[in-house]
């Protein structure tokens, strides 16, 4: 992802622009979000959709992984309670999702970055409208940009190298 | 005689619980001691870093360092003994994942020495004196290590070959790691050397795991009677094996205590915390939002908890707004 445009800009110092992960599952909401584009709603460009079998399948990992990668937000979708195809997933998604959300708290990462909604596949346009709300939200909150932070927390490590090598010459003079 | 191979053990930001753990080998360290030269122990023997500094590159056939990095004056020892040794080895959760001393980052630097300097209850430090890195004093100039911004594993700073894992490592992971290296038969560099599955899989209790386990309440050890022979998360206490890497010989399951999770986790897995989270979350029996999050109640500290040993080396490293 750090090598995409949309990072690019944000290195070149251009106007930032959000940017969300969504992992939709295939059954509801990604039919959903296919309904959106087939009906020609319109929604921000600022997500990038990845399918998944069921929002079960989305590991807690995935989540932290877009995250330290650059994104800003991440949107699971999937299938109403009751409606999972897998039966149990979406209640298993519910569960995770509730301790993932205390735990990025706790790590300083704000509430509204991370949201999960159901969306039922003839529900396209409230694919469009969670999307163009979690935007704004994000937008308002500004940019997480981890993978840039990174680079930030280890430039002290760059500099003590460069003296640690100075200092070896010293001694070796 | 040739020259014995040549070992040597360093420790960083560490509790002196892997240099311990060495003394544990018990008669097996005079074994170790035929076979190799020990040519640098700062907590057992008298050599000084001039003695390492002096030493051709690439001279020492395996380092093992323990302990995470905090200071420069940690940092500048990682290099060196890097630059010094064929095979170096992170020794230990804090060298491999970061350890507890990485829970640190949740912190800024700034948080901690004010608290440590000024604000503890047993500190009394009206000047708000706090450690400089340099200092005159009398026309001399004295000098200490940086306290960096953020604590990290072994391999967050420099190159590492192996991994002994462990809070601390046990006597017989290091008797196969030393046998390992004398036999020269290597094994792919970046390998954790222990077994490469859950602690679940070797845990005494494993046949009591419930095939469908449903968590209806999370308790906390000390406020529990814990029966010894049932799986603990069956009995909702927080254990950290299904997220963890075995090779510990279930010792703290044998003492009657979940495992918190010091092996970190296999080399499926990118981060330690998220799996038990997942682990922990998916089988709670509720459905509702409110029912939910009142079962999760009794896990007042996820990050303290899922990434014990492990922060430094998470995906997200640390408290990211700090």
């Amino acid at each position: 992802m750090e090598d995409r445009p949309n990072t690019d800009r944000l290195s070149t110092g251009a106007e930032w622009e959000p940017l969300i992960v969504a992992f939709f599952c295939n059954w509801c909401t990604y039919t959903a979000a296919d309904l959106a584009g087939v009906s020609r709603m319109g929604y921000d460009p600022n997500v990038r959709v990845i399918r998944v079998m069921c929002s079960g399948r989305v590991d807690p990992q995935f989540v932290l992984d877009a995250f330290a990668h650059g994104a800003d937000g991440v949107l699971i979708g999937g299938c109403h309670p009751g409606d999972c195809h897998y039966v149990e997933g979406n209640y298993k998604t519910l569960r995770r999702y509730h301790l993932l959300k205390r735990m990025l708290r706790d790590l300083g990462i704000e509430e509204q970055r991370l949201r999960l909604e159901w969306i039922a596949a003839s529900e396209g346009e409230k694919v469009s409208k969670t999307i163009n709300e979690m935007v704004e939200q994000v937008r308002a909150l500004g940019p997480l940009r981890l993978s840039r932070r990174f680079k930030e927390w280890d430039a002290e490590l760059a500099s003590l190298e460069a003296e640690a090598q100075s200092e070896e010459v010293a001694v070796h003079a | 005689m040739p020259d014995k191979p040549k070992i040597a053990f360093y420790w960083c930001a560490s509790c002196g619980g892997c240099e311990e753990s060495i003394v544990d080998l018990a008669e097996d360290i005079l074994e170790v001691a035929q076979a190799v030269d020990i040519v640098f122990w700062p907590v057992a023997m008298d050599f000084k870093r001039e003695h390492v500094e002096a030493m051709p590159d690439g001279s020492i056939l395996a380092t093992m360092v323990n302990g995470s990095i905090r200071t420069s004056e940690q940092e500048e020892m990682a290099y060196l003994l890097r630059r010094k040794s064929q095979v170096l080895i992170a020794y230990g959760s804090c060298a491999h994942t970061g350890g507890v001393p990485s829970l640190a980052n949740q912190f800024t630097r700034e948080q901690i020495l004010r608290y440590v300097y000024e604000e503890a209850p047993t500190v009394v430090n009206e000047e708000k004196t706090r450690p400089q890195p340099r200092h005159q004093y009398d026309g001399t100039a004295l000098t200490l290590p940086e306290f960096r911004g953020l604590v990290r594993s072994l391999d967050q700073v420099v190159e590492v070959d192996y991994y002994l894992p462990g809070c601390p490592p046990t006597p017989q992971l290091l008797k196969q790691a030393v046998s390992m290296l004398l036999s020269g038969n290597l094994p792919p560099k970046g390998t954790v050397l222990a077994p490469d599955t859950a602690l679940c899989e070797q845990c005494p209790r494993k046949e009591s795991k419930p095939i469908d386990l449903r968590i209806t309440e999370f308790k906390r050890p000390h406020w529990t009677q814990i029966d010894p022979n049932t799986c603990f998360l069956a009995q909702g206490i927080v254990c950290m094996g299904p997220a963890t890497r075995s090779g510990c010989e279930s010792q703290c399951i044998r003492g009657n205590m979940p495992c918190t999770g010091c092996f970190g986790p296999t080399s499926r897995v990118k981060d330690q915390g998220a799996k038990i989270l997942s682990a922990l979350a998916s089988p709670i029996d509720a459905r509702e939002p409110e029912e939910i999050e009142k079962i999760l109640s009794g896990i007042p500290d996820p990050v303290g908890t899922f990434y014990r040993y492990s922060l430094a080396k998470s995906l997200l490293r640390a408290k990211v707004t700090r």
